[in-house]
Protein backbone atom coordinates (compact mmCIF):
# COMPACT_ATOMS: atom_id res chain seq x y z
CA UNK A 1 0.00 0.00 0.00
CA UNK A 2 1.71 3.64 -0.84
CA UNK A 3 2.41 4.96 2.13
CA UNK A 4 1.40 8.85 2.87
CA UNK A 5 4.55 11.00 3.12
CA UNK A 6 5.88 13.49 5.76
CA UNK A 7 7.88 16.37 4.18
CA UNK A 8 10.07 18.78 6.04
CA UNK A 9 10.86 22.05 3.48
CA UNK A 10 13.86 24.37 4.42
CA UNK A 11 13.70 27.72 3.29
CA UNK A 12 17.64 28.78 2.04
CA UNK A 13 18.83 32.01 2.27
CA UNK A 14 22.55 32.74 1.39
CA UNK A 15 22.99 29.22 1.95
CA UNK A 16 21.77 28.86 5.50
CA UNK A 17 18.16 27.53 7.05
CA UNK A 18 15.56 30.40 7.86
CA UNK A 19 11.90 30.01 8.50
CA UNK A 20 9.75 33.07 8.22
CA UNK A 21 6.00 33.19 8.99
CA UNK A 22 4.19 34.49 5.92
CA UNK A 23 6.75 34.65 4.17
CA UNK A 24 8.55 37.74 6.65
CA UNK A 25 10.94 38.37 9.14
CA UNK A 26 13.06 35.37 8.06
CA UNK A 27 15.79 34.39 11.14
CA UNK A 28 18.46 31.93 11.12
CA UNK A 29 18.06 28.96 12.19
CA UNK A 30 20.72 26.29 10.93
CA UNK A 31 22.85 24.59 8.50
CA UNK A 32 20.25 22.92 5.46
CA UNK A 33 22.81 20.19 4.52
CA UNK A 34 22.74 19.27 8.30
CA UNK A 35 19.46 19.36 8.91
CA UNK A 36 18.78 17.38 5.47
CA UNK A 37 20.62 15.21 7.27
CA UNK A 38 19.02 14.63 10.49
CA UNK A 39 15.77 14.91 8.85
CA UNK A 40 16.58 11.59 6.32
CA UNK A 41 17.87 9.75 9.19
CA UNK A 42 15.15 10.57 11.22
CA UNK A 43 12.58 9.16 8.52
CA UNK A 44 11.38 11.82 6.56
CA UNK A 45 9.64 10.72 3.29
CA UNK A 46 11.21 13.24 1.03
CA UNK A 47 12.70 17.02 1.40
CA UNK A 48 11.67 20.18 -0.39
CA UNK A 49 14.73 23.24 -0.39
CA UNK A 50 13.13 26.39 -1.19
CA UNK A 51 15.90 29.13 -2.64
CA UNK A 52 14.74 32.38 -1.21
CA UNK A 53 18.17 34.12 -2.22
CA UNK A 54 17.35 37.34 -4.32
CA UNK A 55 21.11 37.32 -5.55
CA UNK A 56 22.95 35.90 -8.41
CA UNK A 57 25.83 35.13 -5.89
CA UNK A 58 23.72 33.38 -3.32
CA UNK A 59 22.14 31.39 -6.56
CA UNK A 60 25.79 30.02 -6.68
CA UNK A 61 25.76 28.94 -2.49
CA UNK A 62 22.45 27.06 -2.50
CA UNK A 63 23.35 24.98 -5.58
CA UNK A 64 26.49 23.97 -4.05
CA UNK A 65 23.90 23.19 -0.91
CA UNK A 66 21.70 21.20 -3.66
CA UNK A 67 25.11 19.29 -4.43
CA UNK A 68 26.37 18.75 -0.80
CA UNK A 69 22.76 17.24 0.28
CA UNK A 70 22.53 15.05 -3.06
CA UNK A 71 25.59 13.23 -1.74
CA UNK A 72 24.43 12.63 1.86
CA UNK A 73 20.60 11.66 1.88
CA UNK A 74 19.28 8.92 -0.35
CA UNK A 75 15.73 9.95 -0.41
CA UNK A 76 14.18 12.24 -2.84
CA UNK A 77 14.25 15.82 -2.52
CA UNK A 78 13.28 18.67 -4.73
CA UNK A 79 14.18 22.02 -4.97
CA UNK A 80 11.98 25.49 -6.00
CA UNK A 81 12.15 29.25 -5.86
CA UNK A 82 14.02 30.99 -8.41
CA UNK A 83 13.34 28.86 -11.66
CA UNK A 84 11.98 30.96 -14.18
CA UNK A 85 13.43 28.65 -17.39
CA UNK A 86 14.36 25.47 -18.28
CA UNK A 87 18.18 26.06 -17.73
CA UNK A 88 16.90 26.98 -13.94
CA UNK A 89 15.66 23.44 -13.77
CA UNK A 90 18.79 22.06 -15.61
CA UNK A 91 20.83 23.25 -12.77
CA UNK A 92 19.07 21.93 -9.50
CA UNK A 93 18.24 18.98 -11.38
CA UNK A 94 22.26 18.04 -12.56
CA UNK A 95 23.24 19.52 -8.72
CA UNK A 96 21.59 15.70 -7.80
CA UNK A 97 17.95 17.21 -7.12
CA UNK A 98 15.29 14.63 -8.16
CA UNK A 99 12.45 17.35 -9.17
CA UNK A 100 12.01 20.98 -9.33
CA UNK A 101 9.11 23.06 -8.50
CA UNK A 102 8.17 26.29 -10.58
CA UNK A 103 5.32 28.67 -9.02
CA UNK A 104 5.87 32.06 -9.57
CA UNK A 105 7.75 31.36 -13.16
CA UNK A 106 5.19 29.31 -14.11
CA UNK A 107 2.35 31.67 -13.40
CA UNK A 108 4.45 34.08 -15.54
CA UNK A 109 5.09 31.85 -18.32
CA UNK A 110 3.30 28.49 -18.19
CA UNK A 111 4.88 27.11 -21.17
CA UNK A 112 7.82 26.36 -18.72
CA UNK A 113 6.01 22.85 -17.08
CA UNK A 114 5.71 21.99 -20.98
CA UNK A 115 9.10 22.51 -21.64
CA UNK A 116 10.30 21.00 -18.45
CA UNK A 117 8.45 18.17 -18.65
CA UNK A 118 9.36 17.32 -22.16
CA UNK A 119 13.26 17.69 -21.25
CA UNK A 120 13.32 15.97 -18.10
CA UNK A 121 10.00 13.85 -17.67
CA UNK A 122 7.10 15.23 -15.84
CA UNK A 123 7.87 12.89 -12.90
CA UNK A 124 10.51 15.53 -11.70
CA UNK A 125 7.86 19.00 -12.48
CA UNK A 126 6.22 19.76 -9.54
CA UNK A 127 3.80 22.52 -9.65
CA UNK A 128 3.85 24.92 -6.59
CA UNK A 129 0.89 26.91 -6.16
CA UNK A 130 0.33 29.64 -3.59
CA UNK A 131 -3.26 30.39 -2.79
CA UNK A 132 -5.39 32.29 -0.80
CA UNK A 133 -8.99 32.81 0.00
CA UNK A 134 -11.04 35.39 -1.67
CA UNK A 135 -14.50 35.85 -2.44
CA UNK A 136 -16.53 34.17 -5.07
CA UNK A 137 -16.64 36.15 -8.57
CA UNK A 138 -17.27 35.46 -12.01
CA UNK A 139 -13.44 35.07 -12.64
CA UNK A 140 -12.74 33.22 -9.47
CA UNK A 141 -15.59 31.07 -8.96
CA UNK A 142 -13.38 28.51 -6.27
CA UNK A 143 -13.04 31.70 -3.92
CA UNK A 144 -9.67 30.46 -4.14
CA UNK A 145 -7.12 32.82 -6.15
CA UNK A 146 -3.52 32.29 -7.51
CA UNK A 147 -0.97 34.87 -5.67
CA UNK A 148 2.77 35.37 -6.28
CA UNK A 149 5.71 36.43 -4.37
CA UNK A 150 4.87 35.19 -1.12
CA UNK A 151 1.03 36.33 -1.45
CA UNK A 152 2.06 39.86 -2.19
CA UNK A 153 0.65 39.97 -5.60
CA UNK A 154 -2.62 38.09 -6.45
CA UNK A 155 -3.27 36.99 -10.14
CA UNK A 156 -6.47 36.82 -10.93
CA UNK A 157 -6.66 33.44 -11.50
CA UNK A 158 -8.79 30.48 -9.91
CA UNK A 159 -6.53 28.35 -8.41
CA UNK A 160 -8.66 24.99 -9.15
CA UNK A 161 -8.53 26.06 -13.09
CA UNK A 162 -4.53 26.69 -12.63
CA UNK A 163 -4.05 23.11 -11.28
CA UNK A 164 -5.70 21.98 -13.98
CA UNK A 165 -4.32 23.70 -16.41
CA UNK A 166 -0.45 22.72 -14.74
CA UNK A 167 -1.51 19.14 -15.31
CA UNK A 168 -2.43 18.91 -19.06
CA UNK A 169 0.82 20.92 -19.21
CA UNK A 170 2.67 17.89 -17.76
CA UNK A 171 3.11 18.75 -13.84
CA UNK A 172 3.78 15.30 -12.20
CA UNK A 173 2.40 16.66 -8.74
CA UNK A 174 1.37 19.74 -7.14
CA UNK A 175 2.63 21.33 -4.15
CA UNK A 176 -0.52 23.26 -2.60
CA UNK A 177 0.48 25.73 0.06
CA UNK A 178 -2.74 28.27 1.42
CA UNK A 179 -1.02 31.70 2.57
CA UNK A 180 -3.94 31.97 4.74
CA UNK A 181 -3.22 28.66 6.83
CA UNK A 182 0.34 28.99 6.78
CA UNK A 183 1.92 29.97 10.00
CA UNK A 184 -0.84 29.74 11.74
CA UNK A 185 -0.13 26.12 13.09
CA UNK A 186 -4.35 25.56 13.18
CA UNK A 187 -4.10 23.02 10.64
CA UNK A 188 -3.95 23.25 6.61
CA UNK A 189 -6.83 24.30 4.75
CA UNK A 190 -8.56 20.87 3.72
CA UNK A 191 -11.19 22.64 1.95
CA UNK A 192 -8.95 24.02 -0.72
CA UNK A 193 -6.53 20.78 0.01
CA UNK A 194 -9.96 18.07 -1.50
CA UNK A 195 -11.04 20.98 -3.85
CA UNK A 196 -7.51 20.32 -5.81
CA UNK A 197 -7.19 16.96 -5.27
CA UNK A 198 -10.82 16.62 -7.01
CA UNK A 199 -9.48 18.52 -9.91
CA UNK A 200 -6.50 16.79 -10.85
CA UNK A 201 -5.76 13.21 -10.81
CA UNK A 202 -1.11 13.46 -10.02
CA UNK A 203 -0.53 13.63 -6.31
CA UNK A 204 -1.23 17.03 -4.07
CA UNK A 205 0.92 17.80 -1.59
CA UNK A 206 -1.03 20.07 1.04
CA UNK A 207 1.29 22.52 2.67
CA UNK A 208 0.85 25.48 5.19
CA UNK A 209 -1.04 25.16 8.62
CA UNK A 210 1.02 22.35 10.10
CA UNK A 211 1.21 22.85 14.16
CA UNK A 212 0.48 19.32 15.51
CA UNK A 213 0.27 16.03 13.68
CA UNK A 214 -3.52 15.51 14.35
CA UNK A 215 -3.01 18.51 11.46
CA UNK A 216 -1.32 15.96 8.82
CA UNK A 217 -3.80 13.33 9.71
CA UNK A 218 -6.71 15.59 8.39
CA UNK A 219 -4.82 16.53 5.38
CA UNK A 220 -3.98 12.92 4.11
CA UNK A 221 -7.56 11.39 5.22
CA UNK A 222 -10.58 14.30 4.91
CA UNK A 223 -7.79 16.51 2.41
CA UNK A 224 -6.85 13.56 0.70
CA UNK A 225 -3.49 14.63 -0.08
CA UNK A 226 -0.92 12.81 -0.94
CA UNK A 227 1.74 14.38 1.28
CA UNK A 228 2.23 16.59 4.20
CA UNK A 229 4.25 19.34 4.01
CA UNK A 230 6.09 20.51 7.48
CA UNK A 231 8.81 23.33 8.48
CA UNK A 232 8.38 24.63 12.38
CA UNK A 233 6.62 22.58 14.09
CA UNK A 234 9.93 19.97 13.26
CA UNK A 235 12.33 22.74 13.08
CA UNK A 236 12.08 24.14 16.27
CA UNK A 237 12.02 20.58 18.17
CA UNK A 238 8.51 20.45 19.48
CA UNK A 239 7.83 17.64 17.13
CA UNK A 240 10.33 14.97 15.83
CA UNK A 241 9.76 13.48 12.35
CA UNK A 242 9.27 9.56 14.08
CA UNK A 243 6.91 11.20 16.79
CA UNK A 244 4.81 12.52 14.15
CA UNK A 245 4.88 9.33 12.20
CA UNK A 246 4.30 7.02 15.25
CA UNK A 247 0.67 9.37 15.87
CA UNK A 248 -0.62 9.02 12.37
CA UNK A 249 0.20 5.14 12.43
CA UNK A 250 -2.10 4.97 15.80
CA UNK A 251 -4.91 6.89 13.97
CA UNK A 252 -4.53 4.39 11.20
CA UNK A 253 -2.21 6.10 8.23
CA UNK A 254 -0.63 3.89 6.01
CA UNK A 255 3.09 5.56 6.22
CA UNK A 256 6.54 4.44 6.01
CA UNK A 257 7.99 3.11 9.50
CA UNK A 258 11.28 1.69 8.99
CA UNK A 259 13.94 3.28 7.35
CA UNK B 1 33.70 -2.61 -10.09
CA UNK B 2 30.12 -1.76 -11.00
CA UNK B 3 29.25 -0.32 -14.39
CA UNK B 4 26.92 2.10 -14.35
CA UNK B 5 25.12 2.15 -17.85
CA UNK B 6 25.78 5.78 -19.71
CA UNK B 7 23.21 6.79 -22.06
CA UNK B 8 22.24 9.76 -20.17
CA UNK B 9 19.62 8.49 -18.23
CA UNK B 10 18.40 10.89 -15.59
CA UNK B 11 19.00 8.97 -12.39
CA UNK B 12 22.54 7.63 -13.23
CA UNK B 13 24.34 10.54 -11.44
CA UNK B 14 22.42 9.56 -8.21
CA UNK B 15 23.42 5.81 -8.59
CA UNK B 16 26.64 6.90 -8.72
CA UNK B 17 26.63 8.90 -5.34
CA UNK B 18 24.80 5.95 -3.86
CA UNK B 19 27.76 3.87 -4.51
CA UNK B 20 30.08 6.40 -3.55
CA UNK B 21 29.01 6.77 -0.43
CA UNK B 22 28.60 2.74 0.20
CA UNK B 23 32.35 3.02 -0.99
CA UNK B 24 31.41 0.66 -4.01
CA UNK B 25 34.15 1.34 -6.81
CA UNK B 26 31.78 2.02 -9.78
CA UNK B 27 32.03 4.30 -12.86
CA UNK B 28 29.50 5.66 -15.46
CA UNK B 29 30.24 4.15 -18.69
CA UNK B 30 29.09 3.22 -22.03
CA UNK B 31 32.79 1.48 -23.32
CA UNK B 32 32.02 -1.97 -24.09
CA UNK B 33 35.59 -3.10 -22.47
CA UNK B 34 34.69 -1.06 -19.75
CA UNK B 35 31.51 -2.58 -19.44
CA UNK B 36 32.85 -6.32 -19.86
CA UNK B 37 35.51 -5.73 -17.33
CA UNK B 38 32.95 -4.78 -14.34
CA UNK B 39 31.81 -7.11 -11.97
CA UNK B 40 28.21 -5.89 -12.60
CA UNK B 41 26.21 -3.48 -14.80
CA UNK B 42 23.19 -1.52 -13.32
CA UNK B 43 21.63 -0.03 -16.09
CA UNK B 44 19.68 3.15 -14.75
CA UNK B 45 16.61 4.90 -16.29
CA UNK B 46 14.22 8.04 -15.51
CA UNK B 47 11.64 9.41 -17.77
CA UNK B 48 9.96 8.00 -20.93
CA UNK B 49 10.40 4.77 -22.47
CA UNK B 50 10.93 5.71 -26.34
CA UNK B 51 13.42 8.61 -25.10
CA UNK B 52 15.65 6.19 -23.38
CA UNK B 53 15.39 3.21 -26.64
CA UNK B 54 15.96 6.01 -28.66
CA UNK B 55 19.08 7.07 -26.71
CA UNK B 56 19.98 3.72 -26.67
CA UNK B 57 19.67 2.64 -30.00
CA UNK B 58 20.78 5.57 -31.47
CA UNK B 59 24.57 4.36 -31.23
CA UNK B 60 24.22 0.91 -31.17
CA UNK B 61 24.11 0.47 -27.01
CA UNK B 62 21.44 -1.63 -27.29
CA UNK B 63 23.42 -4.49 -28.67
CA UNK B 64 26.19 -3.56 -26.31
CA UNK B 65 23.63 -4.20 -23.57
CA UNK B 66 21.91 -7.24 -25.04
CA UNK B 67 25.16 -8.72 -25.27
CA UNK B 68 26.48 -8.45 -21.65
CA UNK B 69 22.99 -9.84 -20.71
CA UNK B 70 23.93 -12.90 -22.93
CA UNK B 71 27.07 -13.36 -21.27
CA UNK B 72 25.58 -13.61 -17.93
CA UNK B 73 26.76 -10.67 -16.66
CA UNK B 74 24.93 -9.72 -13.58
CA UNK B 75 22.50 -6.58 -14.50
CA UNK B 76 20.50 -4.59 -12.33
CA UNK B 77 17.40 -2.45 -14.15
CA UNK B 78 16.32 0.25 -12.41
CA UNK B 79 12.59 2.08 -13.24
CA UNK B 80 12.79 2.50 -17.18
CA UNK B 81 15.65 0.83 -17.42
CA UNK B 82 13.85 -2.16 -15.38
CA UNK B 83 10.58 -1.69 -17.80
CA UNK B 84 12.50 -1.54 -21.61
CA UNK B 85 14.48 -5.10 -20.73
CA UNK B 86 10.77 -6.20 -21.55
CA UNK B 87 9.37 -6.71 -25.20
CA UNK B 88 7.30 -3.30 -25.18
CA UNK B 89 6.11 -0.55 -23.30
CA UNK B 90 2.55 1.71 -23.75
CA UNK B 91 4.79 4.64 -23.38
CA UNK B 92 5.14 6.13 -26.59
CA UNK B 93 4.28 2.94 -28.20
CA UNK B 94 7.77 1.90 -27.94
CA UNK B 95 9.56 -1.31 -28.79
CA UNK B 96 11.88 -2.68 -26.02
CA UNK B 97 14.54 -4.88 -25.77
CA UNK B 98 13.04 -8.14 -25.83
CA UNK B 99 15.39 -9.60 -23.31
CA UNK B 100 12.53 -10.23 -20.81
CA UNK B 101 8.97 -11.34 -22.03
CA UNK B 102 5.75 -9.18 -21.65
CA UNK B 103 5.14 -5.60 -21.44
CA UNK B 104 4.74 -2.40 -19.87
CA UNK B 105 1.39 -1.22 -19.33
CA UNK B 106 -0.22 2.41 -18.72
CA UNK B 107 -2.10 2.30 -14.79
CA UNK B 108 -5.56 3.14 -14.84
CA UNK B 109 -6.57 5.74 -12.69
CA UNK B 110 -9.97 4.60 -12.28
CA UNK B 111 -8.39 1.24 -9.81
CA UNK B 112 -9.92 1.89 -6.50
CA UNK B 113 -6.88 1.84 -4.07
CA UNK B 114 -7.43 0.92 -0.07
CA UNK B 115 -9.10 4.06 0.92
CA UNK B 116 -12.05 3.26 -1.99
CA UNK B 117 -10.98 5.95 -4.09
CA UNK B 118 -9.61 6.24 -7.57
CA UNK B 119 -5.71 5.88 -7.52
CA UNK B 120 -3.17 8.93 -8.80
CA UNK B 121 -1.03 8.54 -11.49
CA UNK B 122 1.90 8.67 -11.25
CA UNK B 123 2.59 6.16 -8.74
CA UNK B 124 4.51 8.21 -6.55
CA UNK B 125 5.95 8.05 -3.12
CA UNK B 126 7.01 4.78 -0.46
CA UNK B 127 5.38 1.19 -0.73
CA UNK B 128 6.12 -2.14 -0.21
CA UNK B 129 7.06 -4.97 -1.89
CA UNK B 130 5.73 -8.41 -1.45
CA UNK B 131 8.61 -11.12 -2.96
CA UNK B 132 7.04 -14.06 -4.70
CA UNK B 133 9.96 -15.69 -4.63
CA UNK B 134 12.85 -15.69 -2.65
CA UNK B 135 15.46 -12.51 -4.00
CA UNK B 136 19.34 -12.80 -3.27
CA UNK B 137 19.01 -8.73 -3.40
CA UNK B 138 16.61 -8.69 -0.02
CA UNK B 139 19.01 -10.14 1.97
CA UNK B 140 18.85 -9.08 5.52
CA UNK B 141 15.86 -6.11 4.32
CA UNK B 142 12.76 -6.16 6.31
CA UNK B 143 9.51 -7.32 4.42
CA UNK B 144 8.00 -4.25 5.65
CA UNK B 145 10.71 -2.02 4.39
CA UNK B 146 9.45 0.62 1.57
CA UNK B 147 10.79 1.68 -1.05
CA UNK B 148 10.14 4.64 -3.60
CA UNK B 149 8.49 4.74 -6.65
CA UNK B 150 7.56 7.35 -9.35
CA UNK B 151 6.74 5.94 -12.42
CA UNK B 152 3.14 5.82 -14.47
CA UNK B 153 3.47 2.71 -16.48
CA UNK B 154 4.02 -0.82 -14.29
CA UNK B 155 6.17 -3.72 -15.91
CA UNK B 156 3.71 -6.86 -16.39
CA UNK B 157 6.21 -9.86 -17.77
CA UNK B 158 5.35 -13.39 -18.10
CA UNK B 159 4.51 -15.08 -14.94
CA UNK B 160 7.54 -16.96 -14.66
CA UNK B 161 9.88 -14.15 -14.76
CA UNK B 162 7.91 -12.00 -11.81
CA UNK B 163 10.11 -11.85 -8.84
CA UNK B 164 7.78 -9.46 -6.35
CA UNK B 165 4.48 -7.42 -6.21
CA UNK B 166 3.39 -4.32 -5.14
CA UNK B 167 -0.37 -3.10 -4.51
CA UNK B 168 -1.37 -0.17 -6.25
CA UNK B 169 -5.41 -0.12 -6.80
CA UNK B 170 -4.21 -3.68 -7.33
CA UNK B 171 -1.07 -5.82 -7.29
CA UNK B 172 1.58 -4.67 -9.81
CA UNK B 173 5.28 -6.55 -10.89
CA UNK B 174 7.49 -4.06 -9.24
CA UNK B 175 10.76 -7.02 -9.25
CA UNK B 176 11.02 -9.04 -12.76
CA UNK B 177 14.00 -11.18 -14.12
CA UNK B 178 15.64 -14.70 -12.88
CA UNK B 179 18.97 -15.15 -11.17
CA UNK B 180 21.56 -12.45 -12.10
CA UNK B 181 19.03 -9.92 -14.16
CA UNK B 182 17.14 -8.09 -11.52
CA UNK B 183 14.46 -5.30 -12.80
CA UNK B 184 13.30 -3.40 -10.69
CA UNK B 185 10.18 -0.63 -10.81
CA UNK B 186 11.74 1.76 -7.40
CA UNK B 187 14.33 3.25 -7.10
CA UNK B 188 17.24 1.71 -4.75
CA UNK B 189 19.40 4.69 -4.82
CA UNK B 190 16.45 7.01 -3.42
CA UNK B 191 14.94 3.99 -1.37
CA UNK B 192 16.93 5.33 1.88
CA UNK B 193 18.97 2.66 3.86
CA UNK B 194 17.08 -0.42 2.52
CA UNK B 195 17.92 0.78 -1.01
CA UNK B 196 21.05 1.00 0.14
CA UNK B 197 21.49 -2.47 1.17
CA UNK B 198 19.71 -3.77 -2.18
CA UNK B 199 22.77 -2.02 -4.24
CA UNK B 200 25.08 -3.47 -1.53
CA UNK B 201 23.25 -6.93 -1.97
CA UNK B 202 23.68 -7.23 -5.65
CA UNK B 203 27.06 -5.67 -5.30
CA UNK B 204 28.44 -8.71 -3.03
CA UNK B 205 26.25 -11.33 -5.73
CA UNK B 206 28.14 -9.47 -8.43
CA UNK B 207 31.49 -10.18 -7.37
CA UNK B 208 30.52 -13.88 -5.79
CA UNK B 209 30.24 -14.90 -9.83
CA UNK B 210 32.63 -12.96 -11.78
Amino acid sequence: MLSKRIIPCLDVRNGRLTKGIKFEGNVDIGDPVETAKRYYEEGADEIVFYDITASSEGRGIFLDVVEQVASQIFIPFSVGGGINSVDDMRAVLSAGAEKVSVNSGAVKNPDIISEGSLQFGSQCIVLGMDVKRVEKTKDIPSGFEVVIHGGRKAMGMDAVEWAKTGEALGAGEICLNSIDADGTKDGYDLELTRKIVKAVTIPVIASGGAGHPKHMVEAVTEGRASAALIASIVHYGEWTIPDIKKYMADEGVVIRSIW
Amino acid sequence: MLAIFDYKAGNQTSVHRALNHLDIPNQITNDPDKLAAADGIIFPGVGAAGQAMDELTCGGLDEVLKSLIWQEKPVLGICVGCQILLDYSEENNTKALSVIPGECRLFNASWVDYEGIAIRVPHMGWNTIELQHECELFDGIAPEANFYFVHSYYPAPKEEYVIGTTVYGRPFCSIHGRQGLWAVQFHPEKSGRPGLKLLQNFYSYSQGVK
